[in-house]
């Protein structure tokens, strides 16, 4: 069809162009299937989807409607190492200066007189320095802290454009293309998990390692930690390592009076511990 | 004759200010509606006011760290060691650093090993903050310049001789007992420990003192001193009066006992 | 540094240009308060100030959102807000407010009145000008007066809508603080009330201020009832004001909650300046004590009688040591906010810079801008009571004769 030739006066204009829509709507067709669908000018560029993450054929699609997500913390096994604030940095691109953390340990230090001092140098990944006066101290202990991916939380709901918001299984994510960098949802969070990140203008904050997750694996902190003081799980999944932490320690969550239902539950926690 | 405002007369019938005004409106709210359909990105609204696709995107960020998971498949030899160790807990790449590149290429990335004792000290330099019983040294006095692996094996980290010492393990306690009344007393003194204690502390817990007449040995009005410190002088209470229903450690604390 | 901060407060979020912002909002509502004074409460005294307030709110609204575009991350992802708003979030629904506020409150009041002066000024004549004045008609050219008639009755009721309007525009400002349930020294039931009195308070100043000196600029006799009037509105909204901030701050100490110790460390080391001499004492001690001195409120010449200059001068320095006041509100809101941590265990410092998007020469320039805007807009749409254009319309329909033209 498209090679006939057409000739002085021969062929019928209507039926070459006939002829050329027949010949071309097939290609054009099976052009459109096979290219992406045409995206307007926004930012939403073709992504894989997760089932191509995990990598082998004929391993099941991940469904986030079957997981909700959730981590216990117990205080009594921290040793302040800071492996796990080190960790999350090499994980997840984090920039190194002391002043942008997705997870950090803090440092307390109870006196007689009831009073706590609290301290984080660099997140505690490089430790921390000998304890200032041993005399008057009732106890200390080390306190990690991290984004509490809350069910409730107010970060989700102040952002003006939804670029931050709670995936189906339980998680916080931030979508950086999105992300206008008004800082609303910093101010918002009661545990100062957010900060604006210097290079890229956005919010970041720990995002449960949401990547890792999905494939089966735990956080990069939860990784690294020597005694086992970070429990990654499920919250509603009965056979979870969280739901034996919950069974059997007494748990509690940072500033409930503000009911953001954090899924991140401490055991052994101290009442000075904001 | 004034002409009322009346709407229900028909738009032909409103005031040219409505008219042109209706107009104006009409057009911006037309623009705001065609501006929506080429700015709103495709997936947004999908699963909840957000971009969905944006939860693809990170789902696919690099990992760093494989997990220790991926470290028996070719070393099971060292994690098998690891396994019945005390650092069975310890994952591969707490010391080893992230090691997801080294699973892809083996030979191109390897994987370092911390030789310092900057880096043992890190988790294992005393710190009365760090919960009692894991085991801590002094950096400075616990064999100076050494390296640590050149007397504990990394993957199976048990001191070459057990400590001599409760203090090893129990550095808050000890140094607290040591600027106490206390001091010259052993810990033996109020605890008696399994041998195996030191292999498996919370296995083989060692014992404590049950009732008001372990500590009335010495603190009774009519007790003599201990034999072996004949210069002591422990204060005396009446033992049959002093704080009647209490047992004597739920107001001094025997590793530090002030009597005010 | 001192005490203990989360790792992440150490640099301050919301900075130099936020505190710009609410400032520049308040203006716009205070403004159009005072307009509507003029127009739906007929206080006749301000009648000088309808337009040039009508023009001095536009102007303001207009760089409003300047401060945040600058602030933004990413300001070129800003029309995000209006594409894919979060109707949970109170930042999102005050762009629609602020576009509610500016096409259909603000531009028509001002399109409603100015109407027929654009028509008549535009006729007849060539050139830019009179183009944009006549593009501005949107070719409503009727000046009969039925039209007329329509074109007050119109105003008048967006006026009466405007008044809801504006309260909700800077009240909205206050409601984005006052809802954060995380930092106890924003959340407060009271916020968008104070923010709102304060805004009040701050237009009317403002408008004495624009008065005053477009009075001074054209070598015109200033009107003496209308300042006084002014002044009389000032203090009624700054007694409002003060003891609304008063009564949050009793009540504050009063329930003395959990974070009463660290914001008490933070007002004693940090703002002190900023709250206790700049806010309390110029800002709002000194202008209440004066105004109640020379303003005539119950008594018709104040209680203290003084000569018209003096207290046209009085007026003018107390109108400036209000706006230093209200600024000095703004940044105590929004810096003090931060100073402190949400750990209530530590403050923070905070060092404004010179140079920078968030810095002095930045700010300074996005707070004149108005000042300029108004003075283009001045140029199109005169306000003076003597650039009006009379207009006799007759059932006839012979030409109206404008009176006076715009020079």
């Amino acid at each position: 069809m498209a090679d006939e030739r057409p000739t002085p006066g021969g062929i019928d204009r209507r039926a070459f162009v006939g002829a050329c829509v027949a010949a071309a709507a097939p290609l054009v067709l099976s052009a459109a299937q096979q290219a992406a669908p045409a995206a307007p000018a926004a930012p939403d560029t073709a992504h894989a989807a997760p089932d191509s993450a995990q990598g082998a054929t004929g391993t099941p699609r991940y469904d986030p409607r079957t997981h909700y997500y959730g981590m216990g913390v117990d205080v009594s096994k921290c040793i302040g190492c800071g492996q796990c604030a080190a960790a999350c940095k090499a994980e997840n691109n984090v920039p190194l200066d002391p002043h942008h953390f997705r997870t950090w340990v803090e440092r307390y230090v109870i006196h007689e007189n009831a009073e706590a001092t609290v301290d984080s140098p660099n997140g505690g990944i490089d430790g921390f320095p000998a304890p200032v006066a041993e005399g008057g101290v009732v106890r200390s202990f080390f306190v990690p802290k991290l984004c509490n991916h809350c069910a409730n939380p107010p970060c989700v709901q102040v952002c003006p454009v939804g670029a931050t918001f709670s995936t189906e299984d339980g998680v916080v994510l931030v979508d950086e293309s999105y992300c206008i960098g008004c800082r609303y949802c910093i101010q918002a969070c009661p545990y100062g998990a957010r900060f604006l990140h210097p290079v890229s203008h956005t919010a970041q904050k720990c995002t449960f390692c949401y990547h890792r997750v999905v494939q089966g694996m735990v956080p990069a902190c939860v990784e690294v930690c020597p005694t086992g003081a970070r429990v990654f799980g499920e919250v509603h999944r009965p056979s979870s390592p969280l739901t034996r932490f919950r069974r059997f320690n007494a748990i509690q969550v940072l500033k409930p009076h503000l009911n953001t239902e954090p899924k991140v539950f401490y055991a052994n926690l101290d009442g000075q511990v904001r | 004759m004034a002409r009322p405002f009346a709407p229900w007369r028909g738009f032909a019938a409103m005031p040219q200010q409505v008219r042109r005004l209706a107009v104006v409106i009409v057009l911006l709210v037309a623009a705001y509606f065609t501006a929506r359909h080429f700015l709103v990105p495709r997936t947004f609204g999908d699963k909840g006011h957000y971009r969905a696709a944006a939860v693809d995107s990170i789902a696919v960020l690099p990992i760093h760290y494989a997990g220790r998971e991926a470290c028996a498949m070719c070393h099971p030899a060292e994690v098998a060691k690891k396994a019945g160790s005390f650092h069975r807990g310890v994952s591969c790449e707490a010391c080893h650093g992230p090691e997801a590149a080294h699973t892809t290429d083996p030979i191109g990335h390897k994987p370092t090993a911390p030789r310092d004792r900057a880096f043992c000290v890190r988790c294992h330099a005393y710190d009365p903050a760090r919960p009692t019983g894991f085991p801590q040294i002094d950096p400075v006095l616990h064999n100076p310049v050494r390296p640590c692996f050149s007397c504990h094996n990394p993957h199976d980290p048990t001191p070459p001789h057990p400590p001599e010492t409760c203090a090893a393990c129990h550095g808050e306690i000890a140094r607290t007992k040591a600027v106490s009344p206390h001091a010259q007393l052993a810990c033996t003194e109020c605890h008696t420990a399994d041998p195996r204690h030191v292999q498996a502390p919370r296995q083989f817990l060692p014992s404590k003192p049950a009732s008001r007449e372990f500590c009335g040995r010495c603190h009774a009005t009519d007790a003599p001193p201990p034999a072996h410190l004949p210069d002591a002088r422990p204060p005396k209470v009446d033992l049959a009066t002093h704080g009647a229903r209490y047992v004597c450690w739920q107001c001094h604390y025997p590793h530090y006992p002030e009597a005010r | 540094m001192q005490g203990y901060i989360y790792p992440n407060e150490f640099e301050l979020q919301w900075s130099l240009l936020i505190v710009v912002y609410p400032y520049l909002t308040g203006l716009v509502a205070g403004a159009f308060i005072l307009a509507s004074l003029a127009r739906v409460f007929n206080v006749k005294e301000v009648q000088p100030t309808y337009r040039l307030s009508l023009l001095t709110a536009l102007a303001f609204l207009i760089a409003a959102p300047l401060p945040l575009l600058g602030h933004l991350g990413h300001p070129e992802r800003a029309y995000e807000i209006l594409m894919t708003p979060n109707t949970r979030s109170a930042m999102a629904m005050f762009g629609f407010v602020y576009l509610w506020y500016l096409m259909m409150v603000l531009l028509l009041e001002i399109w409603f009145d100015y109407r027929k002066d654009l028509v008549v000024w535009a006729r007849g004549k060539t050139g830019f000008l009179a183009s944009f004045r006549r593009l501005l008609t949107l070719g409503v050219t009727d000046l009969s007066e039925e039209a007329l008639r329509f074109d007050r009755r119109a105003g008048k009721l967006i006026t009466i809508i405007g008044i809801p309007s504006a309260f909700l525009l800077h009240g909205y400002v206050g409601f984005i603080f006052g809802s954060i349930k995380a930092n106890p020294w924003w959340s407060s039931v009271l916020m968008p009330v104070v923010f709102l009195f304060s805004a009040i308070v701050s237009g009317i100043a403002l408008m004495l201020v624009i008065y005053f000196f477009s009075t001074m600029l054209r070598s015109r006799p200033v009107d003496m009832a209308c300042m006084d009037k002014l002044g009389a509105f000032l203090l009624y909204a700054l007694i409002v004001d003060f003891s609304l901030e008063m009564l949050d701050f009793t009540q504050r100490l009063y329930e003395a909650e959990e974070s009463i110790s660290i914001l008490g460390q933070m007002l004693s080391s940090r703002l002190v300046l900023s709250l206790i001499i700049l806010q309390v004492l110029i800002g709002t001690i000194v202008p209440l004590v004066t105004l109640f001195l020379v303003a005539p409120t119950v008594r018709k010449r104040g209680f203290l009688k003084v000569p018209d200059e003096f207290r046209r001068l009085l007026y003018f320095v107390v109108a400036v040591f209000i706006q230093i006041g209200i600024f000095s509100t703004r940044w105590n809101v929004v810096i003090g906010g931060q100073l402190f941590s949400k750990s209530l265990r530590g403050l923070t410092t905070f060092k404004v810079g010179l140079l920078g998007i968030e810095g002095i020469l930045v700010a300074g320039a996005i707070m004149l801008l108005p000042l300029v805007i108004l003075y283009i807009l001045v140029k199109v749409v005169p306000p003076w009571p003597d650039a009006e254009a009379l207009v006799e319309s007759e059932p006839t329909g012979a030409d109206p004769v404008p009176a006076v033209q715009p020079s």
